[in-house]
């Protein structure tokens, strides 16, 4: 395949992301990437797992957290997830505008989720005095946390620089992988948040 | 485009080129070299080791020093060359094994070594900064996190710059294995050596993040005040062996099992037979690889996890010998009634059997968790893991450098000087190691700088010192050889040794596109299959067409760059806020060479069929 075929795809095949051998690689080496940082997460969930109760005198896991501000936080980055999916459905109908239009709907979602994690963060260290050094607990909490919002940090600026650069070209067989993977990153991070809501809040508040 | 007007540019042009390949025949020679020199290293800070080992109460280092050396000669050894040199061959051989162009992303293969000599260059630069790293390979908290001044921060970071490279490494060697396979191609026509590379790639994805992530945590505690392992503030040291070993086990199977494989194809084709029980062989180096994950904890028999813990550990390490010894058997009756030619790739393979089979034995034997408390940290455990380590790892990695270094660099190494490397390093690790394993059952303590006077362990240190003199020999002539070689022997033919898989079948060094036209493989062996039905070489899948290759590029360079001064900046902003400015800097190199990489399109060139037609067929 030439690169202009890549470029200006004559016809757009069905499934624009697997269409030329570079896609094909990109879409299995970034599912095993996903595969390595679920062991990073799991390695990440167990140190929590091991110290959460490990306050050192300071406010434990059931006094700090409430359930309001994370349960909006799960809602909107479920729906970010949902609207990413959108993106996707229009990226293999090769409808340039509409995949824009709820990559950045899933942008804002996401930078929404940022802000209240920021909030949130703010909040305890000020608030209630509960600091990354103040306790293994605090160590734990804000190494396992965080490592998820920086993911979501770095997730975000990729989509955006995705949709910057490719705003005025059309959908092609070069650029579809990179939106493909940028959006299972996102699911990535969305399951990621789902297992912080169950181990960290729920169980923190009820465990 | 041909190599051939490459190599008349000047020095310059050379280090452009090396500096921007994406090649996987350079890279492999860079990961080669600098694996090579830091092997260099490493076994000089073993004989600075061995020779204050040499008598009782000797002085010839200091006591820190003496921590230093036996921290840096596990470390350097383990991820600075052991990995890059298994790395070296992974590619140069497995691209041409398995009938393509190059690997799944050329890119990343550079930035993952880039990444890797970053790493181990920032670990090395602790020596002229102040002092290395003191707390042993393992680097067990409290004595890391507690070390005084910057050494184990190089450990830290240095390992977790090299460690992202090698990750990265391991997701481009699963997926050029999956996508890139020549037609006919199928898994079970792989080359064991192939399949071993597979299994050890999904063992580094797999098992790097933990590391990753143990190594954050440690970085936190030294660097930013955190409390994962202070004990007073409600850390548990315990994560850290956890982490440490759940990524630490794998990692020994990682170093072992391309060996495996590159055991596997040397005694095949010295013996003239395909490989004995080649499906057996799949499944056993599968079964290791699965069971690697599930005895970390035999390394901490002693720490207190209960007796129940440690007999399901114990259990599942015993039953790792069963895989290893279907490995041997099939290796056993693969030489038997063969053809056999004893080269000096066969010799160190040969020898790897029973020194392999002693490390084993010993390995079962410090499985049982009940001894296990006889023999933690004395030098049985030394002598074990270096049977395995130096009679598997480092006599497979000279069996395969002796094997495929005509592929790699068009000549053949002269066998005599071949020979005279084996024998001395043979004799000598036999002198070294086997006496240590008695040291060990009368008491010496791992990692004691001293040990005293009329205690018995006078004669077997001496023996155990002058034997790695015999190693340090050995390595020696291999050097004269490389360069005697390079200078004297004549360039080798596409198949000097008769070989039965694809990477003989094109010629030596291969072309930059490796394959003219993609070959059809009809079955395993395929050079092999092939030649018994009096074909010259392999019948081509396609007809001859424009090639497509990838740019090179000088980001992954830059990148590691980026993360090199970086790895400065959270070393030293301990001391003074100032040297955040560095992480800054660091970081904005590297992710803005991430960015360049996102938004810059980068499709490749061909090479055109006319072009290849002139260069005549091969």
């Amino acid at each position: 395949m030439s690169n202009e075929d890549v470029l200006n795809p004559k016809r757009m095949p069905h499934e624009p992301e697997k269409a030329t051998l570079e896609g094909k690689n990109k879409f299995l080496g970034f599912w095993f990437f996903l595969g390595g940082e679920t062991v990073l997460f799991a390695s990440l969930f167990g140190t929590y797992l091991a110290l959460n109760d490990s306050t050192a005198g300071g406010p434990s896991a059931d006094e700090l957290f409430g359930l309001e501000l994370v349960f909006i936080m799960t809602m909107l980055l479920l729906t970010s997830s949902l609207t990413s999916v959108y993106a996707i459905y229009h990226m293999k109908n090769n409808d340039l505008g509409k995949m824009l239009v709820w990559l950045g709907v899933t942008v804002a979602l996401g930078f929404a989720f940022l802000g209240c994690e920021i909030y949130e963060f703010y909040h305890y260290i000020h608030g209630e005095h509960f600091t990354f050094r103040s306790s293994a607990f605090g160590s734990a909490f804000y190494t396992l946390v965080g490592f998820h919002g920086g993911h979501v940090l770095f997730g975000l600026l990729w989509i955006l620089s995705l949709i910057i650069r490719n705003a005025k070209r059309g959908i092609n067989l070069y650029n579809a992988p990179k939106f493909y993977v940028a959006s299972l990153y996102w699911h990535f991070i969305d399951v990621v948040w789902v297992f912080i809501f169950t181990v960290v809040y729920l169980m923190g508040k009820v465990g | 485009m041909s190599t051939a007007v490459a190599q008349k540019k000047g020095f310059g042009a050379f280090l452009w080129d090396y500096l921007t390949t994406v090649d996987h025949k350079k890279i492999a020679h860079l990961y080669l070299v600098s694996g090579g020199l830091f092997f260099l290293l490493g076994g000089l800070e073993a004989m600075i080791i061995r020779i204050q080992l040499m008598k009782p109460d000797n002085e010839f280092i200091s006591a820190g020093l003496y921590n230093e050396m036996l921290t840096m000669h596990g470390t350097t050894m383990i991820f600075l060359a052991a990995m890059p040199l298994i790395f070296a061959l992974m590619n140069a051989v497995v691209p041409l094994q398995i009938g393509a162009r190059d690997v799944a992303f050329p890119f990343l293969n550079s930035l993952g070594f880039w990444l890797f000599l970053a790493g181990g260059v920032i670990l090395n630069c602790s020596w002229f900064m102040g002092g290395a790293p003191d707390a042993g390979w393992t680097a067990y908290a409290p004595l890391s996190t507690t070390s005084p001044g910057h050494g184990v921060d190089f450990y830290v970071i240095g390992l977790q710059i090299a460690g992202a490279g090698t990750l990265i490494g391991g997701i481009n060697f699963l997926v050029t294995i999956v996508n890139m396979r020549a037609p006919g191609m199928s898994y079970m026509r792989m080359p064991l050596f192939t399949w071993a590379v597979f299994v050890t790639s999904t063992l580094i994805l797999f098992a790097f993040p933990a590391l990753t992530v143990g190594l954050f945590l440690m970085m936190f505690d030294r660097m930013f005040g955190s409390a994962f392992f202070d004990v007073n503030a409600g850390g548990n040291v315990i994560i850290w062996e956890h982490l440490f070993w759940i990524f630490g086990h794998p990692e020994v199977y990682i170093l072992i099992l391309p060996l495996f494989g590159a055991f596997s194809d040397i005694f095949s084709t010295f013996s003239k037979k395909r490989l004995f029980g080649y499906s057996a062989m799949v499944f056993a180096t599968v079964l290791i690889g699965f069971l690697g994950f599930m005895v970390w904890a035999h390394h901490m028999f002693t720490t207190g996890m209960g007796p129940v813990a440690n007999s399901i550990f114990a259990v599942t390490t015993m039953a790792i010998a069963v895989p290893t010894g279907i490995k041997i058997f099939n290796w056993l009756f693969t030489m038997w009634g063969g053809a056999i030619r004893m080269t000096t790739a066969m010799l160190w393979s040969i020898a790897f059997i029973p020194t392999f089979t002693i490390g084993g034995m010993t390995g079962v034997m410090l499985a049982s968790a009940a001894a296990d408390y006889q023999y933690h940290d004395t030098y049985f455990v030394v002598a074990h893991f270096h049977y395995v380590i130096v009679g598997g790892v480092v006599f497979g990695i000279f069996a395969s450098l002796h094997y495929w270094w005509p592929k790699m660099f068009g000549k053949v190494l002269n066998e005599k000087l071949g020979k005279l490397t084996f024998w001395p390093f043979f004799i000598g690790f036999h002198l070294t190691f086997f006496i240590q394993h008695f040291l060990g059952l009368m008491g010496m303590p791992r990692r004691y700088w001293k040990f005293l006077e009329g205690q018995g362990l006078e004669t077997g240190n001496m023996i155990s010192s002058i034997g790695a003199f015999f190693m340090a020999f050995g390595t020696i002539v291999f050097l004269i050889n490389v360069v005697y070689t390079a200078v004297k022997e004549e360039k080798a033919p596409a198949d000097p040794y008769d070989g039965r898989t694809l990477e003989w079948s094109i010629p030596s060094p291969p072309p930059f596109y490796n394959f003219k036209q993609t070959p059809l493989v009809r079955g395993l062996d395929p050079l092999w299959v092939e030649k018994s039905e009096g074909k010259k070489g392999m019948t081509p899948a396609e007809p001859l067409g424009d090639i497509h290759m990838p740019n090179s590029s000088i980001l992954p360079f830059v990148m590691s760059l980026g993360l090199f001064i970086a790895g400065f900046g959270f070393i030293y902003q301990v001391d003074n806020i100032a040297w955040l400015s560095l992480v800054f800097i660091g970081m904005g190199i590297t992710l803005g060479c991430m960015l360049i990489r996102s938004v810059k399109d980068d499709l490749g060139y061909h090479v055109h069929k006319e072009d290849l037609e002139e260069e005549g067929g091969h």
